[in-house]
């Protein structure tokens, strides 16, 4: 991946920590995709399994904040090889984020599935779920293949999700209006919903770094903003 | 399934053994150590790419050495040398990778599954290739047709169920009337009875679409490699579609050119597509009494978009992220009297999902809607050679 430097130890090291981060690509992407099926399924027992996940998350962050810092300590790197660390280190704490986001779903699922809950109420989550997992999918393929053209394309994935976003969240407010018995569901389910935005946002955090590794340059800051919830008002009349 | 693998595999594990030896060979000779007819010099590779799944071969340090083109098709392509945890990033994925190179274990499978984009399943074997070449081998076994199956039933209870309930009661309801209070009524008998009618027929359609959604979801998945030219597809559509627009009181305008416009596609799936969307834009767009629909692309490397526009009453905007779930209906009543099943949109995106396109739509309440399918631009290399 990079150009072989005169010390092979080097390159070792690097290829430790963008394993390093494809491991917690990998984990990450999992706790994702478990806790949403943990709640559209009631399945209590996968909601455990993503909170105890989330621990290696955590260490593998620690780790490898560690071992860059010993890396530019003791190799004293320059452009794309000091580019290469520092993403790693940007990179593992957006993953780490996300993360306990996706242990944050799976904590409400028992609070959520306690009353049994219609299919309608999930579809909306599962969708959005889908969209935000596809999204780290390809910004996690992105760093690997180092193919950055693709980056546009995530970056406009970034809008598709807070506009369902948006939309969800009227949609449980509606059910919310129509009966009161919804309200405890429909609140988690609105954090859950935040926390999946909030994903999407640390995947284009992600294709963010990688851009820059790959190019040295970063991209441009104004990017289209859709999510219009902060605007979403209750009205009887609709 | 585990016997299943095993014995290619076996076979595969042997070549590499012979080509080894036959690669030692080819440094003294300088000529290529193959023999015609002879299995001993077998060069591994050629058996590799002859394997019709997945495959790869990598080093200790986990670099992907061989891919062969069952894999590129379904993974894509691998630059020399990428590393396979960076590829195959979930976790049992490393701990299967790093049991192998540690020697803990010679030959070991787990299951492997994919969620997004398209949900596929695998049976992943690992195993060290002889005893000291110092490779591995990686091998997957499609399983997701099994696995589609269990999950289409799962759907099909929690929305077929649910969808079909509604109008089965309302057969049932009108039936008991008809048996009790309306049985000397002829007007009101045949009232009940165009009802009645009326709600089979959406039954059977609900159906149709249902089980056409599930046989697309039952095709394994495969990115298409034959290359057509949108154009002239869109435009045999737009013919089938004339009596329908002519029902609706639409004239469909066609904006398209000569110009090829060449796309990686399946030429049935496609149609479906733009028939789905053009018989949405003559229903619900029918007040504007037009459809526009236009090609384009802006250099041939970009992406192609086909754009189908209608002038109807719109779609208000906190639908529109929405309504390519199933059975999502922007408005129940409108849905209904048009016959429409809440699934046509459901049909494109999974069609469009596999083609590796995507669905953008845009409108405002009042001013029409636009559907745009963007396609991604055919790579060069591939160029027109499929193209007839």
């Amino acid at each position: 991946m990079q150009n072989q430097h005169t010390m092979r130890s080097f390159d070792d090291e690097l290829n430790y920590l963008s394993d390093q981060i494809a491991a917690m690509g990998g984990y990450a992407e999992r706790m994702v995709a478990e806790a949403v099926s943990a709640l559209v399924q009631s399945d209590v027992g996968l909601a455990r399994k993503v909170v105890e996940d989330d621990v290696f998350l955590d260490t593998k962050e620690r780790e490898i904040g560690e071992r860059a810092v010993i890396i530019i300590g003791k190799r004293q790197p320059v452009a794309d090889d000091l580019r290469e660390i520092v993403g790693a280190i940007r990179i593992s704490s957006d993953l780490e984020r996300i993360g306990d986001l996706g242990k944050n779903i799976a904590k409400r699922v028992v609070a959520v599935t306690e009353g049994k809950q219609p299919v309608r109420l999930f579809r909306g989550l599962e969708a959005l779920a889908g969209l935000a997992l596809t999204q780290l999918k390809e910004v996690l393929d992105v760093y690997a293949s180092r193919s950055v053209e693709r980056i546009g394309f995530v970056r406009d994935r970034d809008e598709e999700i807070d506009a369902m976003y948006t939309s969800l969240f009227r949609e449980l407010l509606t059910y919310m209006m129509e009966d009161p018995r919804n309200i405890t569901a429909c609140t988690h389910l609105l954090f859950c919903a935040k926390n999946i935005e909030r994903i999407g946002d640390h995947a284009t955090n992600i294709a963010e770094t990688v851009h820059h590794i790959v190019t040295g340059r970063q991209l441009p800051l104004e990017r289209p903003k859709e999510d219009q919830s902060h605007k979403v008002v209750a009205d009887p009349e609709a | 399934m585990l016997r299943r693998l095993a014995w290619p595999f076996a076979l595969l594990v042997r070549a590499f053994e012979g080509f080894l030896q036959g690669n030692n060979a080819t440094a003294q000779s300088d000529k290529p150590p193959v023999v015609r007819g002879d299995i001993n010099t077998l060069p591994a590779v050629y058996l590799a790419a002859a394997v019709l799944d997945p495959l790869y071969i990598f080093d200790s340090a986990g670099s992907i050495l061989y891919s062969n083109e069952a894999a590129d098709l379904a993974f894509g392509p691998v630059t020399k040398s990428a590393s396979l945890r960076l590829k195959f990033r979930a976790p049992e994925m490393h701990e299967l990778v790093s049991r192998v190179i540690s020697g803990e274990e010679e030959s070991t499978a787990i299951n492997y599954a994919e969620r997004v984009p398209v949900e596929r399943a695998y049976r992943v074997v690992a195993s060290r290739i002889g005893n000291d070449t110092g490779l591995y081998v990686l091998m997957f076994k499609d399983q997701s047709e099994a696995r589609r199956i269990d999950r289409m039933r799962a759907d099909f209870i929690a929305n077929a169920s649910h969808e079909l309930r509604t109008p089965l009661a309302s057969v049932a309801g009108f039936i008991e009337t008809l048996r009790g209070p309306a049985r000397d009524d002829p007007k009101a008998r045949e009232n009940f009875l165009q009802i009645m009618q009326n709600q089979t027929q959406r039954m059977a359609r609900l159906i149709d679409d249902l089980l056409s959604l599930s046989r697309l979801e039952m095709k394994p998945y495969q990115k298409p490699n034959a290359q057509l030219d949108v154009v002239v597809l869109v435009k045999g559509v737009i013919e089938s579609m004339r009596h329908i627009a002519k029902e609706n009181g639409v004239e469909i305008v066609s904006e398209l050119d000569d110009t090829p416009r060449l796309i990686a596609g399946h030429s049935d799936e496609l149609v479906q597509v733009f028939e789905n969307l053009l018989e949405n834009a003559c229903k619900y767009g029918s007040s504007g009494k037009r459809v526009v629909l236009s090609v384009e692309q802006a250099s041939p490397m970009e992406e192609v978009r086909v754009t189908v526009r209608d002038f109807g009453p719109g779609i208000p905007e906190e639908h529109i992220p929405r309504i390519t779930e199933r059975f999502y209906r922007v408005d129940v009543e409108t849905s209904r009297t048009q016959k429409g099943t809440g699934l046509g949109l459901s049909i494109v995106k999974h069609i469009l999902t596999r083609h590796d396109a995507r669905l953008s739509i845009k409108s405002a309440s009042g001013k029409g809607a636009s559907f745009v399918v963007h396609f991604p631009p055919v790579p060069p290399s591939a160029g027109s050679g499929g193209y007839v």
